[in-house]
């Protein structure tokens, strides 16, 4: 499998050639297409804020070339059903405050995708950048490759709204830091032993989730952190976006991933941080 | 472990005049006082005691008395009640001493230090019940020119927002405060036509109604943040820094987040709501500038974007850096600002006055050409009307209030906002407590206290011959300064009286 990503220098660059484009797109659907070539976003952004007004469902964007906030500004627009597909490289803020629509990137992005995201769904073909899902509050987001650091950090839930980061590579430095719900699964695919080199992992975490699978260090992770084996509800839990995540990219089956074991973290304390004052 | 803290104050209990009817036992939601049914007597607890004045307020006999307690060593310049207090509390816990609200530490008032100008002969005051005294403000960036048309301007204009009088209400978060002071502020803010301030925790559903009244917070926590809050409020506040605790996160007791305040902070009931120190996606100036923008697209360009910090060493220059990011109004919160909850080593030793550092941002963004591309609003202090004028004549376009209004509603600066405990039903979530709030009343207060500085403000205005205080902004020649360094005059750009 490891075809599928070349080794440059220190990351992992996709190969464009491998991706499944042809199949995504030209499926027949009405679609709108923007081109996004040589456009500040302000104005890419209020193409597309046009389109969604106007009921576009399904949106393409081509030559996206570091263009910020892409998705972001379409309130108060029906965006139930709206999928965007982006061809390039999206800038910063992909999909900050995002509420609803679905994004789904054929390429590598930069920081802070899905910024405090509410709802909706986002989808990399390729790696990211750093804070990845910051302050997340619903929604999904799959990755493809490997992210950066301070992914998932931060991130909530309530009652049933839990939001759900997965990622198929290999994380950095203080992934799922002060998180407060969610789920994040990491599936280290095509990540060498010795790429294991993440610290801080989940430090100050007083809610959720981190699902990894493999092995971690107990010196990489947060000393708030609890490790633990899933129970089967949980396995269930992470066959759910393993499925999924191998639906989108279709680089893996699920059973290949789902018969190695996971680990779970969690936060042993709801107050990681009670003890510290006096009263 | 037997503590060694003595209490910080004594409760007298006039036996003769107690009539044992339990008030005070109600009342006191740290339970000082307790009801002995074998011996009909009430009994008190003084190392409980925050010295609120509730008990003594509701007394209905006037039997309770309640004074501050000298410890009754020797007397120690160098080793005050406090210090001594705290480092018995530190031996016996481990932790950092935490307290509430503004600093109580003598920094230095500027503000009773500059005084205000008066017209005589030359020019004639003007009174304010004879004629029309303008304090209507408008918050948001201003254009560099204005091109007009026939008749029309055809300038592009930034988002601005009125207010009737440059007073807004401090950010308060809903989880810090209750739900009933939220209301009152949203209630009194709505209808005297000035803002409330969100704070960091969320807008709760039912005060989306006050929404046109409201600055939304959007903090390193992102609570309670989605892009219909966003677009609930009337302003988007980018809060990085907070004068009561500069560079600092906060962490919310988890006994303050009930399920309500859960809910709309999205984090499990009872962990503490951990507000990072910076927030995670801000790490430069270019990080901010891509907030605020991020911020501007979720809102569509149709409102303005502030930032604020605590008053630090640099704050001109970060000012100035923070214009050039791209916001609208930049907020100053000075080291007497207050707080909620804050280890007391920082509220009461990181920052600088408001005063200096407000006359040094406005200076400063003078000085390059860009003062109209920003609001400066300031808080942290302010306790007067006269504190407003002079605030407003040394730069400032609005000032928060947060401590002045808290006391409107029945604050007693007891400074025991982090123990989730307020007898005053104001920083609690405890629903026995925060019944005591009713906004009904808190609001009529809160408006009281605005109309009565509106005539003031009008007064003083009137008595320099000014009838518009957008007349008075950045004119610091109204200004004298008494009993101030030259160095201090220099930066507040102020002469000394008598010049």
């Amino acid at each position: 499998m490891g075809a599928r990503y070349t080794r440059s220098g220190r990351s992992w660059k996709l190969n464009m050639n491998t991706l499944t484009i042809d199949r995504q797109i030209n499926t027949g659907v009405e679609c709108v297409k923007l081109d996004a070539k040589g456009k500040h976003y302000t104005v890419l952004n209020q193409e597309l804020r046009k389109a969604v007004a106007n009921g576009a469902k399904n949106i393409e964007i081509y030559n996206v070339h570091g263009q910020r906030y892409i998705g972001t500004n379409l309130y108060p627009y029906d965006v139930a059903n709206l999928h965007i597909k982006v061809f390039g490289t999206p800038g910063n803020d992909l999909g900050v405050f995002l509420n609803g629509p679905k994004i789904e990137v054929f390429g590598n992005t930069q920081d802070a995708v899905g910024n405090t995201m509410n709802a909706g769904e986002i989808v990399v073909h390729g790696n990211t950048g750093d804070i990845l899902g910051y302050g997340m509050r619903g929604g999904e987001i799959y990755v493809k490759g490997n992210v950066g650091y301070r992914v998932a950090i931060h991130m909530k839930q309530f009652r049933d709204k839990v939001p759900a980061v997965v990622i198929g590579g290999a994380m950095q430095d203080f992934f799922g830091e002060y998180m407060a719900g969610g789920i994040v699964v990491l599936l280290a695919l095509e990540m060498p032993e010795d790429h294991r080199h993440s610290s801080f992992v989940g430090t100050g975490m007083h809610g959720g989730k981190i699902f990894i699978r493999g092995n971690m260090e107990s010196e990489q992770i947060g000393k708030e952190v609890g490790v633990t084996e899933p129970t089967e509800d949980e396995y269930r839990v992470i066959n759910k976006y393993v499925s999924k995540y191998c639906a989108y990219f279709g680089n893996y089956q699920p059973e290949d991933i789902m018969k190695d074991k996971f680990i779970k973290l969690y936060p042993k304390i709801l107050r990681p941080y009670g003890n510290i004052y006096a009263y | 472990m037997k503590s060694n803290i003595i209490s910080d104050f004594t409760v007298k209990r006039d036996e003769n005049k107690c009539i044992k009817c339990e008030v005070c036992v109600r009342q006191c939601g740290f339970e000082c006082h307790q009801y002995d049914k074998e011996h009909d007597v009430v009994l008190t607890d003084e190392t409980k005691c925050a010295g609120c004045q509730r008990c003594v307020t509701y007394c209905p006999t006037n039997a309770l008395e309640i004074k501050p307690r000298d410890l009754g060593y020797r007397t120690n310049y160098n080793w005050s009640k406090e210090r001594i207090t705290d480092i018995i509390k530190q031996a016996e816990t481990g932790g950092m001493i935490l307290t509430g609200m503004g600093s109580d530490k003598p920094h230095p008032v500027y503000w009773d230090k500059l005084l205000l100008n008066a017209s005589q002969v030359t020019n004639p005051s003007i009174d304010p019940l004879r004629e029309p005294m303008e304090l209507r403000t408008y918050i948001g960036r201003k254009p560099d020119q204005l091109e007009i048309k026939d008749r029309e301007v055809i300038t592009q204009l930034a988002p601005n927002f009125r207010i009737e009088m440059p007073v807004m209400f401090s950010a308060m978060s809903y989880g810090a405060v209750s739900l009933n002071t939220m209301e009152s502020l949203a209630r009194a803010a709505t209808e005297f036509g000035t803002t409330f301030n969100t704070g960091e925790g969320g807008l709760p559903t039912e005060l989306r109604k006050y929404g046109k009244n409201a600055v939304v917070q959007c903090a390193s926590g992102r609570f309670g943040l989605d892009v219909e809050y966003l677009n609930t409020g009337i302003m988007v506040e980018i809060k990085i820094g907070q004068g009561a605790k500069p560079g600092i996160g906060g962490h919310l007791p988890g006994e303050k987040v009930t399920q309500k305040v859960a809910e709309t902070r999205m984090i499990p009931q009872g962990s503490d709501a951990i507000s990072p120190a910076p927030q995670h996606d801000i790490y430069s100036i270019e990080d901010l500038s891509m907030l605020i923008c991020a911020l501007k697209e979720a809102t569509n360009y149709t409102k303005p974007i502030s930032v604020k910090i605590a008053a630090v060493h640099n704050a001109a220059a970060i000012a100035s850096g923070i214009v050039r990011a791209g916001a609208d109004v930049v907020v100053i919160d000075g080291i007497r600002g207050s707080t909620g909850a804050a280890p007391k080593v920082i509220r009461d030793n990181v920052g600088i006055p408001v005063e200096l550092a407000l006359a040094a941002v406005d200076t400063r963004l003078r000085k390059e050409g860009i003062r109209n591309h920003a609001s400066i609003i300031i808080a942290g202090g302010i306790r007067s009307s006269s504190d407003v004028v002079k605030a407003i004549a040394l730069g400032a376009d609005a000032v928060y209030i947060g401590t002045a209004a808290l006391i409107a509603m029945g604050c007693a600066l007891c400074q025991k906002c982090y123990t989730g405990t307020c007898n005053w039903g104001i920083c609690t979530q405890d629903p026995y407590l925060t019944k005591r709030l009713n906004p009904d009343i808190a609001s009529r207060r809160l408006v009281n206290l605005l109309r009565a500085w509106e005539h003031e403000i009008k007064e003083m205005l009137g008595g320099m011959g000014i009838n518009s205080i957008e007349s008075l902004r950045g004119n610091r020649l109204h200004l004298r300064g008494v009993d101030l360094h030259k160095w201090e005059l220099d930066i507040l750009e102020v002469e000394g009286a008598g010049n």
